[in-house]
């Protein structure tokens, strides 16, 4: 929020930090009575399951089409909401009468619980902030908390990304601080709660492996098997009983079903757009060269049946060959990460493989751009660099979150919260970043930074908050396509081509995406 | 050269800062309006939401010279238009924003008791646009206006004032929850006072009249516009035309806005006798004001008729804000102008005729003008006002943003960084601070109490007397204070000058 002036008493500090919590708090409490999706009623079923059926039933039941599809310690942390839901409203937690149930008793419940379970989330952005500056700290206090697309998504939606990410950022603070074995630890515990978040697994190995496990052969040794009997511990504890009943496939078969397509059915603005706009163009200027191209039968939101391709001329992409790719494209990291590991790197790293995983992974939720845009966050504090690629990257990761809310009901809110965010960053990053007292080690990274200045702007100040023009021109870009997609769209197209507006927003994002995602590269290959 | 580009520089961060704000004061609104209305699904009468869009349904319907009068089409007993015409104006101007979105919600006479997603979406959406378009720009010139003629407060101070100001949690809950358009009276009436006070009389007196004819209810402020819109006169070198044209602008403004009920002195007292409900008795409900509080012993309507009582309401709202009215009649200033207009806006609210729980927003407004003075009693009053509001706040199934906007409040008034200096923290002894710890906790557990007790049968409405019967004492101590405030300043005031006049 607004203007602090510069402090030196830790409590002032700490009351400061408080006083954006609190706000975002009662704000998010406002919220209660908003859309949400379907997502709330899958939660709402899993605090019936998990309430009303012992353990060996958690993965079989078929009660509802909303089964269980989260790893072991997720549902062991929604059996702990039931208790609570159960105090509230016994509705809530009934297995039958409780199917599709949203009286005023649930959602409050639900809502609260995801603002409280928050607080994991404050917790990890105070560990990673106690290193900073004090405005470095508010700023990025201010970018987690009021994070539009954590709003979006957890409060209105409805998920409980901001827990989970919690858990991810606590163990960030781990390694940052050479804690490494709670950092595996921890980031284990997360794997456990959701296995997306595996995507950073690569640059967790590699990094554990280079940090943590060396000291002469001996000890290195002795560390990897610590490190390793630590992790397998957490999963024995939360893949043991069903192994024991024998259910450990049924629980795979749950967590990883098979069958979605490459997309869901609105196109997260990654990679893959890009493959199908070029294969549509492709086969239409083959079709008017007067080559046969059949036109294909399968979608790429549907599931792959058969042998059918959902492209025209390219090659069709398999999970496997995505995976391949993600990989390839976490190389680069992976390689600095075996070569140099260094705490101080590890924050980016694992956003940037988050990252790749978002552009090429098999099935991706728009969504799933959350896991980067958070923990970028605490690195857009360090640099000024940072600073205007993370103005520019967020803003596009919010934005492409809008048609998650495409009531009528939550659309001044979801303008509002990205354009606060908007003039919340530019004022933060244009005045407190550059007022700052920049302290030797910072000044050093600083200097380092402006080596790697991408647009080779000699003429602006690399301490100043701007942005080129390109970049400008294409956030004003996102303007005219919300313009269209929104009200010229309806007004001169009606109802023809309904797809159009989703998919330019697809589009557009992408190429943000895209960029950002080459800029974090570069940095990445180029850091020492 | 530098210092211009230094100022260019402040002047941006000011207007960042400024947007800032009122994006955050817009999205609380946004995020409150996703609340229910007042009389959300209840027939056959609803609540406000119903009266608003029973008007525009009208106006769009009906000719001016029908919207008052009582017919087959405008049944008159089913939330008759009682409000001045530009709150006619107004209703028909947002009328047409739904007839083109949703015709269905403002058709004539189908319409009644219309609710639906879309009809309850642009109704909210009016309200905001409303408060956007005028409250908004009316507090920045307030606040510029302001501060211009004072030089030295600090920006982190303006900044908390400017959010005191538009984040005030009764006014959203009542314009945004509830369902009113109180933003474009009180909008005006901030219109006014900066213009005033930035020495535009003319332009404010005009935006005042206007405030006028939105709401009645913004009578409260009269007295103390009269009263230091004179005393400025009389201090200008030819008192009888300044107060001539002040006149013509009061009565061209008012002319201009009558217009199609001024052919006739019939359909101008049809108006008229609508604006003046009578019948409804002097008070309504438990409303925390000196009649509704005293009726607990003396029963005043039994002992009066009406017609006795409108009397003695009359005298004795002028009576006591006569003071206030006095001292800017002798000493007009900027300053005193604020604590008039709380002062003359408390006297309403205690003693005039048929007062809402309501009303009490309009000594709230100068009481938030004045917060950067007066922190701590600003604070009193808003935690009390919330109270006395609480129970209507309840009926309407606003206990959720009730919570979290008086949670906002204590939040930013206590917000660090801002206001230390203006902040009087120590004068105050522990007697005082025990006091007020009891009375807070006393309100607390009322709060408490009235959502989860059951009042006994014998006295069903216990509660609400015993919350009417806090909220009195301390809106009278209040008032009190300010007056006694507002005369001091002239002793404040003149002691300067006669130091002046020493030199």
């Amino acid at each position: 929020m607004p203007t602090k002036p510069p402090t030196t008493s830790t409590s002032k500090n700490i009351k400061d930090l408080i006083f954006i919590t609190l706000l975002a708090f009662f704000f998010k409490i406002l919220l209660i009575p908003s859309y949400h999706s379907t997502d709330f009623e899958v939660h709402r079923h899993w605090l019936a399951l998990t309430h009303s059926l012992p353990l060996s039933h958690w993965y079989l039941d078929e009660t509802s089409p909303w089964t269980l599809d989260y790893p072991p310690f997720f549902a062991h942390f929604e059996h702990f909401l039931s208790f609570f839901a159960n105090l509230v409203d016994p509705i809530i937690v009934d297995l039958h009468k409780g199917l599709n149930f949203d009286g005023p008793s649930v959602i409050v419940f639900q809502r609260l619980s995801v603002i409280v379970s928050e607080s994991v989330l404050i917790y990890g952005v105070y560990l990673l902030g106690r290193k900073c500056g004090f405005r470095e700290r508010v700023l990025m206090w201010v970018l987690v908390v009021w994070s539009p697309g954590l709003v979006i998504v957890d409060h209105v939606h409805f998920q409980y990304n901001g827990f989970l990410l919690g858990i991810l950022l606590v163990s960030l603070a781990a390694l940052e601080d050479r804690n490494d074995l709670l950092g595996g630890f921890v980031f284990a515990v997360l794997l456990c709660f959701k296995h997306l978040f595996a995507v950073a697994a690569p640059v967790y190995f590699v990094y554990l492996l280079r940090h943590y496990c060396r000291g002469g052969v001996f000890k290195g040794f002795g560390r990897l098997v610590m490190m390793g009997t630590v992790v397998a511990a957490v999963f024995v504890v939360a893949y043991g009983p069903f192994v024991y009943y024998g259910q450990i496939q049924q629980v795979f078969s749950r967590m990883f079903p098979f069958g979605r397509g490459l997309c869901h059915a609105y196109w997260a603005p990654n990679f893959w757009v890009f493959y199908i706009i070029l294969d549509k163009v492709l086969s239409v200027l083959l079709v008017k060269m007067g080559f046969d191209i059949k036109a294909p039968t399968a979608s790429f939101t549907g599931g792959l049946v058969g042998d059918s391709s959902p492209f025209a001329v390219l090659p069709t992409v398999t999970p496997l060959a995505t995976l391949i790719l993600v990989l390839l494209a976490m190389s680069p990291c992976l390689y600095k990460a075996w070569k140099n590991p260094q705490p101080r790197m590890i924050t980016r790293w694992v956003a940037y493989a988050y990252f790749c995983g978002f552009l090429f992974g098999w099935h991706v939720h728009e969504k799933a751009s959350l896991h980067f845009v958070i923990p970028l966050a605490i690195v857009a504090v360090q640099s000024m660099d940072d600073a205007k690629h993370y103005y520019l990257m967020s803003i596009v990761s919010s934005y492409s979150l809008f048609p998650l809310l495409y009531e009528a009901q939550e659309y001044p809110l979801k303008v509002l919260l990205l354009t606060l965010h908007v003039i919340l960053m530019w004022y933060g990053f244009s005045s407190q970043l550059s007022k700052t007292v920049v302290s030797n080690t910072s000044a050093q990274r600083k200097k380092k930074d402006d080596n790697y200045d991408l647009k080779k702007n000699s003429g602006t100040n690399p301490r100043k908050f701007t942005l080129n023009w390109i970049e400008k021109s294409y956030l004003s870009g996102l303007l005219l396509v919300e313009v269209w997609s929104q009200f010229l769209h309806p007004a001169f197209l009606g109802i023809r081509l309904p797809f159009l507006p989703l998919m330019m927003i697809s589009i557009y994002c992408a190429f943000g995406m895209m960029y950002s995602w080459m800029w974090q590269l570069h940095w990445i290959v180029k850091s020492h | 050269m530098e210092k211009t580009t230094m100022e260019k520089g402040d002047y941006k961060n000011s207007a960042v800062l400024f947007l800032c704000i009122s994006v955050f004061a817009l999205l609380v609104r946004v995020a409150v309006s996703l609340h229910p209305y007042s009389g959300a699904g209840n027939p056959p009468k609803y609540g406000d939401f119903e009266a608003q869009r029973h008007w525009m349904e009208i106006t769009l319907g009906l000719p001016p010279q029908e919207w008052y009068r009582n017919s087959t089409i405008n049944d008159l007993s089913y939330w008759g238009l009682d409000y001045p015409p530009l709150t006619a104006y107004q209703s028909y101007v947002h009328g047409l924003l739904l007839r083109y979105f949703h015709p269905d919600s403002v058709s004539l006479y189908s319409s009644r008791g219309h609710e639906s997603y879309l009809g309850k979406l642009l109704m909210r959406w009016t309200v905001l646009l409303s408060d956007a378009l005028i409250f908004f720009p009316a507090v920045l010139c307030f606040v510029t206006a302001y501060y211009s003629g004072q030089q030295g407060t600090h920006k982190n101070n303006i900044a908390w004032h400017t959010t005191i100001i538009l984040l005030s949690p009764c006014l959203i809950l009542i314009d945004h929850g509830h369902f009113q358009y109180n933003c474009i009276s009180l909008g005006l009436t901030v219109g006014a006072i900066a213009a005033i006070i930035s020495g535009k009389e003319l332009v404010g007196s005009s935006l005042f009249c206007l405030a006028l004819n939105h709401k009645q209810m913004s009578a409260y402020f009269a007295p103390a516009f009269f009263g230091h819109l004179f005393g400025k006169c009389l201090r200008r070198r030819n008192p009888y035309i300044e107060v001539l044209k002040l006149g013509l602008v009061v009565l061209g403004t008012f002319a201009v806005v009558w217009w199609p009920y001024l052919h006739s002195l019939n359909s101008f007292l049809e108006v008229l006798s609508r604006l003046a409900p009578f019948e409804r008795g002097i008070y309504e409900d438990y409303v925390a004001n000196f009649w509704c509080t005293t009726s607990i012993m003396i029963k005043w309507k039994r002992l009066f008729t009406t017609q006795s009582l409108k009397l003695l309401s009359l005298s004795a709202t002028l009576f006591t804000c006569l003071p206030s009215v006095v001292q800017q009649i002798r000493y007009p200033s900027s300053h005193g102008f604020l604590y008039s207009l709380l002062n003359s806006a408390f006297s309403f609210y205690m003693f005039s005729f048929q007062v809402h729980e309501k009303s009490i927003l309009l000594p709230l407004l100068p009481a938030s003008l004045l917060a950067l003075e007066e922190p701590s009693i600003f604070q009193w009053l808003i935690q009390f006002a919330l109270l006395s509001m609480f129970p209507l706040l309840c009926r309407d199934k606003l206990v959720i943003p009730y919570a979290a906007l008086y949670g906002i409040f204590i939040l930013l008034y206590n917000a660090p960084g801002w206001k230390q200096d203006a902040r009087e923290r120590s004068s105050t002894s522990t007697a005082k601070s025990l006091l007020v710890a009891v009375i807070t906790m006393i309100s607390v557990l009322l709060h408490v109490i009235y959502l989860t007790i059951s009042p006994p049968r014998r006295y069903p409405f216990l509660f609400e007397a015993i919350i009417m019967l806090l909220c009195f004492s301390q809106f009278i101590a209040v008032a009190v204070y300010t007056n006694k405030k507002q005369w001091m300043l002239s002793k404040q005031h003149s002691a300067p000058m006669a130091k002046e006049k020493h030199l």
